[in-house]
């Protein structure tokens, strides 16, 4: 069960359009490191997952991310709403324009659509959890390519908000991990699944 | 507009104790005993309650509970976040 709140988890007001901006951040709503399949990998993950507290992380983290997939359309929404059909087609919008209008669509930043064969939901507690690490890392060095691409502060702000979030997030797996682990038999080594134990 | 400040204000207020609260909610899953953790977390949860029944009297509803006009459905009538607006 989830309830909406009606508001962002960090506010986005942009005042300035940037289609070139927008094809790029867009890569975080659906692209291979985006929030959204951030989301579904760890609510995915969760059902199968042996430790309560282990869950309730999977849990919280993967209804952050939503809030995150919330704050990326928010930027790319605010970047394209009021687009002329010059500045549409000067940008090199024209190509998602023509599919999309200016809809909110899951899209890597190559136009490759939002595939679920980029994440793992493994049942395997040591092999989720370093899927999990991993996956925020990948998302934090997405965030810096953008910091990199992008200078508008009303944009970067946000960005710089949410790239925290992906290193309080793994941290918080690490602990996660070194949790799971704890919790293993002493004579499991080599840490092999305890879900099916 | 002329209360857009006072409503930026609380609007604000009410963004930076609901993240502290995101944070420490996180920090408690993987810390279930840390005593520390488990009052800053009440302590957050008592402003942001604050901030939120702030928010419902001030006719700007979070929640769909919190919508308190009975003359028309505000939930909806009111912009939605990504507008970015006040």
């Amino acid at each position: 069960m989830w309830n909406y709140e009606k508001r962002l988890q960090y506010p986005i007001k942009i005042k300035k359009c940037d289609p070139k901006a927008a094809q790029i951040i867009i890569s975080q709503y659906g692209g291979p490191d985006g929030e959204l399949l951030a989301s579904m990998r760890y609510l995915a993950q969760r059902y199968t997952m042996p430790y309560n507290e282990v869950a309730g992380l999977l849990t919280d983290i993967g209804t952050e991310e939503l809030a995150h997939m919330e704050m990326i359309c928010a930027i790319v929404y605010q970047l394209t709403k009021d687009l002329s059909t010059e500045e549409i087609k000067a940008s090199g919008f024209d190509k998602y324009y023509v599919d999309h209008t200016l809809a909110l669509w899951p899209m890597a930043a190559g136009g490759i659509p939002m595939n679920a064969c980029e994440f793992q939901s493994k049942g395997d507690v040591i092999t989720d959890l370093y899927e999990d690490m991993a996956a925020e890392q990948k998302a934090r060095t997405t965030y810096d390519n953008i910091l990199r691409l992008v200078k508008d502060p009303d944009i970067t702000d946000a960005i710089k908000f949410l790239r925290a979030r992906e290193i309080v997030h793994f941290q918080r797996f690490g602990e996660a991990l070194r949790l799971a682990q704890e919790k293993m038999n002493s004579k499991n080594f080599y840490a092999f699944n305890p879900e099916l134990e | 507009m002329a209360n857009c400040n006072c409503r930026q204000q609380l609007k604000d207020f009410l963004d930076e104790v609901s993240f502290a609260m995101d944070d420490v909610v996180l920090f408690l899953d993987t810390h279930p005993y840390n005593k520390e953790a488990l009052e800053c977390y009440q302590e957050y949860k008592n402003m942001r309650e604050e901030a939120l029944l702030k928010c419902k009297q001030e006719g700007m509803p979070m929640q769909v509970e919190d919508v308190q006009s009975v003359d028309d459905w505000t939930w909806a009538l009111q912009p939605w976040p990504w507008k970015g607006g006040c």
